[in-house]
């Protein structure tokens, strides 16, 4: 085979195995969500081994470009997608919506994200962001009997989509002004400065991006989606797409759209603050542990869109390891709260959670690991994620937007610890099911990473040191 | 006659308004929604088609294409929760959506 091709192996895996897994469902006579969504792991998994040995190329006569920062956002996504995959098949079992079809819709969201990732056209950049999220859609609603899940659908196809009309009209402006939709003749165009056509094209795009990450001022449909949607669907849409579509977001923005820093730079620190004290403010007050880690994740998204803010390599890496960060912590808090259930019936609020550090130690520990984490406490990983996006955001003199950071951070850190505290000193009797081994795995597995990640930051920093490098060197 | 590139995109924009007005304004029926984000699709394609013909450049037609396939895709995929949506509420008023707020 011709090694120019090498590259496109992870999506050539992630397509045909859909396909495969789809026939293998609708032919057999009996039940096949195991051995699909078992089938659909693997994929993912052989999909990142061939993503991770491919060497940088350009295909389809430069459509998409693969590089280290690709496939650095590319594992990234896998790994999410797999752990929500690992994350449904109990879930799905216990609310009697097992469907084969859930882990093939899976498999397609993330090919979808990861042409997203690796566009180079903004041709390829649609179809890959549509791909996302059409199939995105279907899974929000795939509880199908359930009328939360259902409105959750509806509410994320509807905002969805008019994500998507204002990304393409801006796309349509771009091109018209600027005359191309391939990334790098757009590089070379911008570079003599842009009209008001092509300002307020990008715009257009950011907006339809700034969606899709939930950041303020346009997360309205992320509580409800969140709050909505199956658990493991809510544990996906908080980590897989928001990565892929914070890597989109700098791709696109230090990409073709780089030499306009000073023209899109006050956009996007407007997004980073309002997203900062919004998720620091609004979670405050939900008693539904889901809407809760809804605004945490508009929260987070600031932090992540602080290094974009920066448009330096440092603040690239410094997204990159917060993304990675976020990941683990999201997928940990997510498995805890896919833990709570009482006599087969799933509950959500906070106030469940009381008593449950004597009931199940370790359970509560965990929990409380990913709380810590997320309020940034030292010496968990999340506090090294937040110092890396402040000290991006210091040097290149964001001042303003790091002191925002810091002092969100303290007002979040209120409704994290609240958590704690119900938990550890409010009485009560949870009486949790028994919980299956595979949302154990997720949970102990991410709250070790989530530990042990001061004492070997190494590989992670340098990876994603390399593929800042990739992406602006 | 020629008709200037001005006109098409003038209509564009009028279509992407009264698109982004029809899913904010409107408070009754959710295929109004839908019918809205065509126009918005729609005032991309006209600009596309437009831009196209000024640039003598078949990107825009090509891109048309997608957008009209995605477009289909869509409104499939919409009609198919809705079509759900319905068989659990009875209703598909946008007020009647409101099980979750905060």
């Amino acid at each position: 085979m011709n090694p120019m091709y090498l590259p496109l192996i992870p999506g050539l895996i992630l397509g045909l195995g859909g396909m495969v897994l789809l026939l293998i469902g609708v032919l057999s006579k009996r039940d096949q969500t195991c051995t699909c969504t078992y089938g659909a792991v693997l994929a993912l998994g052989l999909a990142a081994a061939f993503c991770l040995a491919a060497p940088d190329g350009v295909l389809f006569a430069g459509l998409l470009k693969t590089s280290l920062f690709t496939r650095f956002a590319d594992t990234l996504v896998y790994l999410g997608a797999a752990a929500a995959l690992l994350l449904s098949l109990d879930y799905n079992r216990r609310e009697a919506m097992a469907r084969f079809e859930f882990p093939v819709l899976v498999l397609f969201a993330v090919l979808g994200m990861i042409v997203m990732i690796s566009a180079a056209d903004l041709m390829s950049l649609y179809i890959g962001f549509e791909l996302q999220s059409l199939t995105l859609y279907i899974l929000a609603a795939s509880a199908r009997d359930s009328l939360r899940s259902t409105e959750a659908g509806l509410k994320y196809f509807v905002l969805g989509s008019l994500a998507s009309g204002l990304l393409i009209y801006g796309i349509s402006l771009v091109y018209g002004f600027a005359g191309t939709t391939n990334f790098i003749s757009l590089a070379a165009i911008l570079a003599n400065g842009a009209g008001y056509g092509t300002i307020i094209g990008i715009v257009f795009v950011l907006v339809g991006l700034a969606f899709k990450v939930s950041a303020a001022p346009f997360h309205m449909w992320t509580p409800d989606v969140y709050e909505g949607s199956p658990t493991p669907v809510t544990a996906l849409f908080g980590t897989a797409p928001k990565i892929a579509t914070m890597a989109l977001l700098f791709s696109v923005m230090l990409g073709p759209f780089g030499h306009l820093l000073a023209q899109w730079r006050m956009i996007i620190e407007v997004l980073s603050i309002l997203s900062m004290a919004l998720g620091a403010l609004a979670a405050i007050g939900q008693k539904n542990i889901k809407r809760l880690l809804a605004y945490s994740s508009i929260g987070h998204m600031g932090y992540a869109l602080m290094g974009l803010a920066a448009g330096t390599m440092a603040g690239t890496q410094a997204t990159l390891v917060y993304l990675a960060i976020y990941l683990v912590m999201s997928f940990g808090a997510f498995a805890c709260v896919i833990a709570m259930r009482r006599k087969g019936q799933a509950v959500e609020t906070i106030a469940d959670l009381a008593g449950l550090s004597t009931e199940n130690p370790s359970f509560a520990l965990a929990l409380a690991i990913f709380m810590w984490a997320m309020a940034g406490i030292p010496p968990l990983s999340g506090f090294f994620g937040k110092l890396y996006v402040f000290s991006a955001a210091i040097n290149a003199g964001l001042t303003t937007l790091a002191v925002v950071g810091v002092v969100t951070s303290v007002i979040g850190a209120f409704y994290y610890l609240r958590v704690i505290k119900v938990m550890y000193f409010d009485a009560g009797t949870p009486g949790f099911d028994k919980t299956a081994s595979s949302v154990r795995f997720v949970m102990f597995a991410g709250a070790l990473v989530t530990c042990l990640f001061v004492f070997i930051p190494g590989p992670l920093i340098t990876a994603a040191d390399a593929a800042a490098k990739a992406l602006i060197g | 006659m020629l008709i200037p590139l001005s006109h098409y995109l003038f209509v564009a924009g009028l279509l992407l308004v009264i698109g982004v007005f029809g899913i904010f304004m409107n408070r009754k029926n959710i295929i109004i929604i839908m019918m809205s984000i065509e126009l918005i699709l729609l005032a991309a394609n006209i600009n596309f088609i437009a831009f196209s013909g000024a640039l003598h450049d078949m990107v825009g037609q090509v891109f048309t294409m997608f957008v009209l396939t995605v477009a289909a895709a869509e409104s499939a995929i919409g009609l198919a929760i809705l079509v759900i949506y319905f068989r659990n509420r009875g209703s598909i008023e946008v007020e009647d959506v409101t099980l979750m707020k905060g």
